[in-house]
């Protein structure tokens, strides 16, 4: 089985008419339930839940204090290239920008993941942009085989691969994947992302299985908040993940909650207000319980400071976006998005500690 | 009253087990160990980063008491007996916790891979209390793999539901001549008296102390209700008939 076929289910599900009917005593009956089933979830995302958010966000906290305690996992991004023959719509690296291009070898390299090695920083996302004639599945192995030993845990966010290049990253040392469907729509996806490789909708969406199969133990799923009405979108994002963790039992399966900014002239065609995505954290909790929540720094302090009272259990600290971004060597380019949390990584140690947080740099060691 | 647990050679007299996970910090957990006493406490090595200068576990569990190394994270036997000679060889005392969970929803234990660790890690010279689902069959499998304690879940880890598999875990206790140590799932102090008025040995709790607002005084809340428990266990003896009522007063010869 596979998770098309789940989506499949849903192609003439309509949305606006199961919102329309849900009234409050509905969303009452959902929060005295123990465990939440797919609709509940769905009825959790909707407008009617709004009003009971603080009871939802309330749930969350227990939720997640019972599964995860008070440890907040710290990563950071480690940009290797930014070469990308990909045309989407809304993204800072794709082809037709005219924008600096590089990707770190060799010294370069080493010296990336020095500068962000002494930041503390232990659990390390590598990323590419979807080249393969620049970073093909060879160089970002040899990347990660070069640099494992400075961290404990490193995942990739590259592009979608086949089994045995999962396994080949696996065995360089990548223990998992992250990677966002962008939207779970198909129509909109194939607007966005017109005459590219990127898109093969399907392939994209199979990608955390192949990975998994490969014999990495972690994956994480996610869908670019602002692309589609946010509730569809992330509702798909939450049974995704459901799908992976029933298939995959032993794994550790997460969701991230990325909210695409404004970029250039680009202006998001749904935009996601702040109660919206608190919603999105702490409805997913209700549903998975033991699914890791992840936040960036696209996100203001202020507002990342408040989200992760509502079910966070990683948060990037310190991120760079450009590619040789904590090296600062004449190569830097520009980043991928905007960072808004600037925050330094003992920055963020010590707002978590001040509130009773404890920042966890390494939570898995490969042996 | 003289009421040392024994396991391996070595006499507990706090019958209250911590694990080390969870907590908002290090501190806290520590004052949580010395408000206790407990003599006892788990550790996951996943959590240990040696090159690390921003955590240092170890330097927060007092000398005095045992550090035992759980196998946090493992999936199967062999990667529970990698972590086992993995701690042991960082220096770590013999003793295990073995955790081979494969089920990250419901953090369930697989209990045939948890014999078959069992098996390799006490051939290998270490003290293995093994956790796993109550099940006697596999309760007895770990015996004679020559475990030192067995530790039967009382419901899933983090739930704070209690001791649900009750009846699973008296059968063990009567049938399985080693200690019994019920882990997971203790959610209150009351849960851990029960769990030591039903003849356990000692409980282990993480979570609930961990979790709660003030960690170091739910694990004092915690080592008393484990005493109490073993102290009733020990004045009660065997576990009473509920079925039948008992008037408080002799009704024989009163009635004519």
């Amino acid at each position: 089985m596979n998770f098309a076929e789940i989506l499949e289910k849903y192609k003439s599900f309509d949305f606006e008419a199961f919102f329309s009917k849900l009234t409050e005593k509905d969303i009452q009956k959902i929060l005295s339930k123990e465990r939440l089933a797919e609709f509940d979830f769905l009825a959790l995302l909707s407008p009617v839940a709004e009003k009971f958010i603080d009871i939802i966000k309330g749930r969350a906290r227990i939720l997640t204090r019972r599964h995860f305690g008070r440890t907040i996992a710290l990563y950071a991004p480690l940009y290797l290239s930014n070469y990308c023959v990909n045309e989407c719509v809304y993204c800072g690296f794709k082809r037709s920008i005219k924008i600096k291009r590089h990707k770190l070898e060799g010294t370069e390299l080493l010296q990336e993941a020095d500068s962000l090695a002494k930041t503390g920083i232990r659990n390390v996302l590598v990323l590419t942009g979807e080249s393969r004639k620049e970073s093909p599945v060879s160089y970002i192995a040899d990347a990660i085989s070069t640099i494992s030993a400075k961290f404990a845990t490193m995942s990739i966010e590259v592009y979608p691969m086949e089994i045995d290049e999962y396994r080949q990253l696996n065995l360089a040392g990548a223990e998992g994947i992250t990677l966002y469907q962008e939207t779970y729509d198909r129509k909109l996806y194939a607007e966005y992302h017109k005459n590219c490789p990127k898109g093969n909708f399907d392939f994209r969406l199979e990608a955390q299985q192949r990975a998994l199969e490969s014999g990495m133990r972690s994956a994480n799923v996610g869908a670019l908040l602002g692309l589609c009405e946010f509730r569809k979108d992330f509702f798909f994002t939450g049974l995704h993940a459901d799908f992976l963790m029933r298939q995959f039992p032993a794994a550790e399966i997460g969701v991230a909650v990325p909210r695409l900014n404004a970029f250039g002239p680009y202006i998001p065609l749904f935009p996601v207000s702040d109660l919206n995505l608190q919603q999105c954290i702490v409805a997913l909790r209700n549903f998975l319980p033991s699914a890791g929540i992840s936040l960036s720094t696209r996100e203001r302090p202020q507002l990342r400071d408040f989200l992760v009272d509502c079910g966070i259990t990683r948060l990037s600290a310190g991120s760079r976006t450009g590619v040789g971004g904590y090296a600062e060597f004449e190569a830097k380019t520009e980043g991928q998005f905007d960072v808004h949390d600037t925050r330094s990584v003992e920055e963020i140690v010590a707002m978590l500690k001040a509130k009773n947080y404890d920042p966890v740099f390494t939570d898995w060691r490969r042996i | 009253m003289n009421d040392y647990l024994e396991i391996a050679g070595k006499k507990f007299s706090n019958r209250f087990f911590l694990g080390t996970g969870k907590f908002g910090s290090l501190e806290r957990m520590k004052e949580a160990i010395l408000r206790s006493g407990t003599e006892l406490v788990t550790v996951a090595l996943r959590r240990i980063d040696p090159d690390s200068p921003k955590c240092d576990i170890l330097s927060f569990i007092p000398p005095s008491v045992l550090m035992m190394t759980n196998t946090s994270g493992a999936r199967t036997a062999s990667e529970a007996i990698k972590i086992a000679k993995l701690a042991r060889a960082a220096g770590a005392p013999p003793w295990i916790k073995i955790e081979v969970i494969p089920d990250t929803r419901y953090l369930l234990p697989d209990n045939d891979e948890t014999v078959k660790a069992t098996e390799a890690l006490v051939r290998e010279g270490f003290v293995v209390m093994p956790y796993f689902s109550p099940d006697l069959i596999i309760a007895r499998r770990l015996r004679d793999a020559g475990a030192a304690s067995v530790m039967p879940l009382g419901s899933p880890i983090g739930s704070g539901k209690g001791i649900k598999t009750r009846e699973l875990i008296k059968i063990i206790i009567e049938e399985i001549d080693l200690p019994v140590v019920v882990d997971a799932g203790i959610g209150l102090p009351s849960h851990a008296a029960e769990a030591m008025e039903l003849g356990a040995a000692a409980v282990l709790v993480n979570t609930a102390v961990a979790i709660a607002e003030n960690p170091p005084a739910m694990a004092e809340a915690f080592a008393l209700a484990t005493k109490a428990g073993r102290i009733a266990y020990l004045c009660s003896g065997a576990d009473s008939f509920a079925s039948t009522a008992s008037p408080s007063s002799p009704v024989e010869g009163t009635i004519h």
